[in-house]
């Protein structure tokens, strides 16, 4: 089991509050990412949760026990850090094996569990190395390795994908989520990355300068994103967010349609504009446009096979049904 | 960046650091070089002194004078007693100052090498004075304190530089796995610190074993290390070169043997964190 609560858990260095109170309910089993672009005490909130830092207020319950005052040592849950933290002076196997030993297992149940780890993250091989002679795919795995093989009753993870390349970060991704799908264990992964938030996750909390913007499933919240941040931080390309008159027009402070639900035609719409840089990804094309009713550039996102030249002029129409009116403050209007 | 250098300036560069090299080294290469020679040939002139004839006279006379064995047995104690005491100061006090700083600890450090910059002899009367009500004087036990708080400073910041260099994540993953604090230290800390903990000792074994002033003051015939050996050679009455110089060649040669196996580990403590 691997529920975890927060309530009305906060958290100030000094006079500066990072995480004002905030209630979080992470069911068991369940995959959630937190996001939001850095500084948005995202990882703190991990942290905090994994016991590295004490709470400034409030109460962290996993399995509905109170673990508020409990050493991180004892809270049963298992770290990936960004800097994968493995013990230079031990070989992959003692540091796949080390959480074995603080247990106290015996030998023979360690090798076990320890050959069965590498087994699982392809690491057999390099199970006498020392992590200075792995590459960084290879000493991610040793640190998921090293959090797996105590089975414990959630996972946290803290950026741990973001110190690979792209190809590298793709193919972990994947990993990860099949991983999960084995294991049905509990886990909590940080990510300024949006595109992993929506691959990767059950539940998405986007966190914005410590606050819970929104809680949702990845579909939720690309489709009906609670505010402005919400709708420009989750999808890519970018909401387009228009404000002015033309939002008015929708009876909104702001309008926000996304690249796909934009359709470009040379003949008419409801917008006119010119074609700006083109970016051709085969399967997709998008086009930036600058049209003179908004200040800002509009991204569109059309089949492969469109073709506009630079320049070009162009008419443009939101699907109604997939228009986004928000307020003033930013606040969703149904 | 690589510089492009001709091979002559290599050559000339070669030669001025050789140069300078010898200059430095050479009043040990003479002391040795005397030790050798008989008290009357010691103090003729340099090409005079290199003609005369080698011997091991010197040495049998230091040897049979005075008390080699006790002056050595005084000096291992004795630096070693200080390094070890003040490990187990400075090990706690650099890894609180390291992973849990708090907003003075900057202001600690720096007051601490602070007292490095007070003249030695500035404190001399008092800590003679508390020697003497505390019966301490010629004592390897007053020495070992005295010499211990002396380098204290230089330890503390050694190891606290060592400290900072481990991540802290790792400390971090070793409590998510389970660590308590004794686990943490043992298994973690100290193997990844072990090469920092290795110079700190060697380094100040090395400052005690040829720290002067103070266990020349406090010591007169029972504690005196290797530095009161030597002293007591340069007297008064007269000039014996080649006795003092044997004395110091053997008061010397011990530190100097270890400090040339332990060179690597050495040069690297001192230039810890300058260079990586």
């Amino acid at each position: 089991m691997g529920r975890i609560q927060l309530n009305r858990v906060a958290k100030s260095f000094g006079n500066v509050h990072v995480i004002p109170p905030l209630d979080l309910t992470i069911e068991d089993g369940e995959f959630t990412v937190f996001v939001g672009p850095s500084g948005c005490g995202k990882s703190t909130l991990l942290r905090l949760i994994a016991g590295l830092e004490d709470v400034s207020g409030g109460e962290v319950l996993i399995d509905g026990a109170d673990a508020t005052a409990i050493p991180p040592a004892k809270r049963g849950l298992a770290m990936v850090f960004q800097s994968y933290a493995l013990y230079p002076h031990m070989s992959v196997r003692k540091n796949i094996a080390f959480p074995l030993k603080m247990a106290g297992l015996d030998k023979a149940e360690q090798e076990r569990r320890v050959a069965q780890a590498a087994e699982v993250l392809n690491l057999t091989s390099y199970l006498d190395r020392r992590p200075g002679e792995l590459s960084g795919g290879q000493r991610q795995r040793v640190a998921i390795g090293r959090a797996i093989v105590r089975e414990p009753q959630a996972f946290l993870f803290d950026e741990p994908l973001s110190n690979l390349d792209a190809a590298l970060r793709v193919g972990m991704r994947l990993e990860i989520s099949e991983l999960h799908k084995r294991l049905k264990t509990t886990m909590i992964y940080v990510t300024h990355d949006q595109v992993e938030a929506m691959t990767m996750a059950d539940k998405i909390v986007v966190l914005q300068a410590g606050r819970i913007e929104q809680v949702g499933s990845p579909l939720e919240l690309y489709r009906r994103p609670c505010n402005t941040f919400v709708a420009g931080f989750i999808g890519s390309p970018k909401m387009n967010l228009i404000s002015g008159p033309e939002a008015a027009k929708f009876g909104a402070a702001t309008i926000g349609i996304r690249p796909e639900h934009l359709e470009i035609s040379e003949a008419e719409g409801l917008w006119e504009g010119t074609v700006g840089v083109s970016e051709h990804l085969g399967s997709d094309t998008f086009f930036h446009l600058h049209c003179p009713a908004f200040e800002a550039p509009i991204t569109v996102r059309a089949p492969g096979e469109r073709a506009f030249a630079y320049g070009a002029r162009v008419y443009l129409s939101p699907r109604s049904e997939h228009l986004h009116r928000f307020d003033a403050a930013g606040g969703r209007i149904e | 960046m690589a510089r492009a250098v001709t091979p002559r300036r290599k050559a000339l560069n070669t030669l001025i650091a050789w140069t300078i090299g010898l200059i430095l080294f050479f009043p040990i290469l003479w002391i040795f070089i005397l030790s050798f020679k008989s008290e009357g040939a010691a103090i003729l002139s340099p090409l005079e002194v290199l003609r005369a004839p080698w011997t091991l006279e010197s040495y049998q006379i230091v040897q049979g004078r005075s008390d080699y064995f006790g002056h050595f047995t005084n000096s291992v104690v004795i630096s070693l007693g200080s390094t070890l005491l003040g490990l187990l100061v400075a090990v706690p006090a650099a890894w609180a100052m390291a992973f849990v700083p708090s907003a003075r600890t900057k202001d600690i450090l720096m007051w601490m090498l602070s007292t490095k910059m007070l003249p030695a002899v500035g404190v001399l009367y008092p800590i003679y004075l508390m020697f003497i009500s505390l019966h301490l004087l010629d004592t390897r036990i007053g020495l070992i304190l005295v010499l211990m708080l002396i380098n204290l400073p230089i330890i503390i910041w050694m190891l606290y530089t060592y400290f900072r260099e481990i991540p802290g994540e790792i400390l971090e993953a070793a409590r998510m796995d389970g660590a308590g604090l004794r686990e943490e230290v043992l298994h973690v800390l100290t193997p990844m610190a072990l090469p920092g903990l290795a110079s700190t000792v060697l380094l100040n074994v090395i400052l005690a074993w040829n720290e002067a002033f103070w266990t020349l003051k406090l010591t007169a015939a029972k504690a005196g290390p290797l530095t009161a050996f030597i002293a007591s050679y340069s007297s008064p009455e007269g000039l014996f070169y080649a006795k003092l110089s044997a004395a110091s060649v053997m008061a010397i040669a011990p530190i100097l043997v270890m400090g040339w196996f332990s060179q690597k580990q050495l040069v690297r403590g001192l230039t810890f964190g300058a260079v990586k």
